[in-house]
């Protein structure tokens, strides 16, 4: 564990550094699928597509201690997909970070897909052909025009779904319970604190902990987007 | 490059409407002409590949573009066929510079023009560093072009490049266009409602109507048809006089008053002095509206150009006028509007010979008012 200077106590430099790794691995996790999904429900013609419109919205309108639980369920020892992992790729998700990871991923993706959908709609789809006739295949048309300019949308998902990933509690720890240095995360930990009798003040320094991320969250998103704008339009 | 010379066959059902077209064209300029959704853009976006007809067979040279019978359908980026949208289209996150270079770099080569050559033509030099937000709308429109251009292409669509610009900037880009129909030996498909720009830059022109060819040939040829005419301009042909477009070949230059004598096939018009050598050709287009008639050569009067003629039918326009059809010479035909009673009081009939006096001349395609004749 990194030295924090004695700035904050041991377990709470643990709770930070933890938030800050499943929150950076959820989102890292869910932004692949997370552009293809919001590419699907923007661009894509298929049956289905509203049943995935609604799978993906599913986490913002469940409790996340169903969420939760369900992924104890399918990604548990027991669960079909934990199982599979276990067995076969010898890694385990419950009751460690890298399933409080997977929680806060499946937690993020609405808003992430959100964002970026509405991005990819702003897209001019006439921008695109005209590549085309320039000699590029739909992948170079992707990847030159469509993605330059849907990037301010790919990264304010991206913090959008970071913040939330920061905030998780509902779903990680039902899935992931509450483990020091394994699980437990600064709303986690903060929770923990106030079950301690005389634990305010603790309680209080993991509320500075996570107003500080989550501002800086949401200023870097701020400034990520406004430069992307500038770098697009030439304005703010 | 005798290749190079497009054959497009298509029918396509779609919402409510049907193509159907089968044209060719060699090198040079075919203007595409009709009213609003007759299917000019359309045909267009299936000869690039952006649509996908339901039967077609469009080959350039002998490069299959589609051919549904066969199976055959070529990805719109191997076609190398460059096309001019009404908008320009430029990728707003990439500069002047790099949306011209966009098309070069994935064709491996620039094409028959170089890319100085094409900075200089279109006169975009100064523009390379900036964001396409930053242009106007002329600017936006050549750099646009440009890029088509650079895309090495073979064929060239033109889907009314001038359309969104406003007067002055149409006329800004004019001269570049028509300095590329010189400078290219490709076809070009160049799609416009404004029967000035077609006569001004085609060498052929195909009349487009309810998804069919109406009409196809010669520019001066087909637009002269009375009923090509009334096509394009709509069904109130009442209110749009018939216009003739004539070949014209400067026959000499009248330096002291600043004239140039028009030689237009049995007869001469005095323009305001063109800087053109004798022999040169220009199209000429002369509006029913700006043609007088008079029973007797007139003496005294400040209109010079007076064409001996005969008048070969008298048909009504409204209720008021009516369009009096000449022929002059052998060949040429003009039409003037007058009014009922002129036309009475006249005594006009067919085979009585008249003279028609013309008050001013179009130089075709001038999209500013027409050189007043004098």
């Amino acid at each position: 564990m990194t030295d924090w200077g004695g700035w904050l106590s041991p377990g709470e430099a643990q709770a930070l550094w933890l938030s800050l790794k499943t929150g950076v691995a959820g989102t890292a996790l869910s932004l692949p699928p997370g552009v293809a999904v919001a590419w699907a429900l923007a661009r894509g013609r298929f049956r289905g597509k509203f049943a995935l419109d609604g799978l993906v919205h599913m986490p913002l309108v469940l409790p996340p201690v169903v969420t939760g639980y369900l992924l104890l369920i399918l990604f548990g020892h027991k669960g079909p997909i934990g199982h599979f992992f276990e067995t076969w790729l010898g890694f385990t998700l419950a009751f460690n970070w890298k399933g409080a990871a997977l929680a806060s991923a499946v937690m993020g993706f609405p808003l992430l897909v959100r964002a970026i959908r509405l991005a990819f709609e702003t897209v001019d789809p006439r921008l695109e052909a005209a590549a085309r006739t320039l000699g590029a295949g739909r992948m170079d048309v992707f990847t030159s025009i469509t993605l330059p300019l849907v990037m301010p949308g790919i990264i304010a998902g991206t913090l959008l779904g970071f913040a939330r990933a920061l905030g998780e509690f509902g779903a990680t720890i039902t899935f992931v319970a509450n483990i020091p240095g394994e699980t437990q995360t600064l709303p986690i930990a903060l929770y923990s604190a106030l079950q301690v009798p005389d634990g305010e003040i603790n309680a209080l320094r993991f509320v500075g902990l996570s107003i500080l991320l989550a501002v800086g969250a949401l200023a870097a998103s701020e400034y990520f987007a406004r430069a992307q704008q500038r770098r697009i339009r030439g304005t703010t | 490059m005798s290749e190079a010379h497009l054959s497009v066959g298509i029918a396509q059902h779609v919402e409510g409407f049907s193509l159907d077209v089968a044209f060719e064209a060699g090198p040079g300029v075919t203007g595409i002409i009709g009213p609003s959704g007759a299917g000019k853009s359309m045909t267009l976006s299936a000869i690039a590949g952006l649509t996908r007809p339901e039967r077609a067979r469009i080959a350039l040279g002998d490069e299959v573009f589609v051919d549904t019978a066969r199976g055959i359908f070529m990805p719109p980026e191997q076609r190398r066929v460059g096309y001019v949208f009404q908008e320009a289209r430029l990728f707003p996150h990439l500069s002047v510079a790099e949306n011209l270079d966009y098309g070069a770099k994935r064709r491996g080569s620039a094409g028959a023009m170089t890319r100085a050559e094409v900075i200089d033509l279109l006169g975009i030099g100064a523009l390379l560093d900036r964001r396409p937000h930053r242009l106007s709308g002329g600017e936006a429109q050549r750099v646009a072009i440009g890029r088509a251009l650079l895309s090495a292409p073979r064929l060239l669509l033109m889907d009314e490049p001038l359309s969104s610009l406003d007067i002055r900037r149409r006329r800004e880009i004019m001269p570049f266009l028509e300095a590329l129909h010189r400078q290219l030996d490709l076809p070009i498909l160049f799609i416009s409602h404004n029967i000035d720009e077609i006569v001004r830059l085609a060498d052929r022109v195909l009349v487009l109507h309810g998804g069919r060819i109406a009409a196809s040939g010669e520019v001066a040829e087909v637009l002269n048809r009375l009923d090509v005419q009334s096509l394009i301009l709509g069904a109130d042909d009442n209110a749009a006089d018939p216009a003739t477009i004539l070949e014209a070949r400067v026959s000499r230059h009248d330096a002291a008053h600043y004239l140039t004598e028009l030689d237009i096939g049995g007869a001469s018009l005095a323009v305001p002095a063109l800087t053109l050598a004798p022999g040169a050709r220009v199209r000429l287009r002369l509006h029913a509206r700006d043609i007088a008639l008079a029973t007797e050569r007139p003496a005294a009067l400040s209109i010079q150009n007076v064409i001996e003629a005969k008048i070969v039918e008298i048909k009504t326009a409204g209720p008021s006028q009516v369009d009096v059809e000449l022929a002059v010479g052998a060949q040429l035909r003009l039409f003037a509007r007058i009014t009922n009673r002129a036309a009475e009081q006249l005594q006009l009939a067919s085979g009585r010979p008249v003279w028609a006096l013309v008050k001013s001349v179009a130089l075709a395609g001038d999209l500013s008012d027409g050189a007043r004749a004098t």
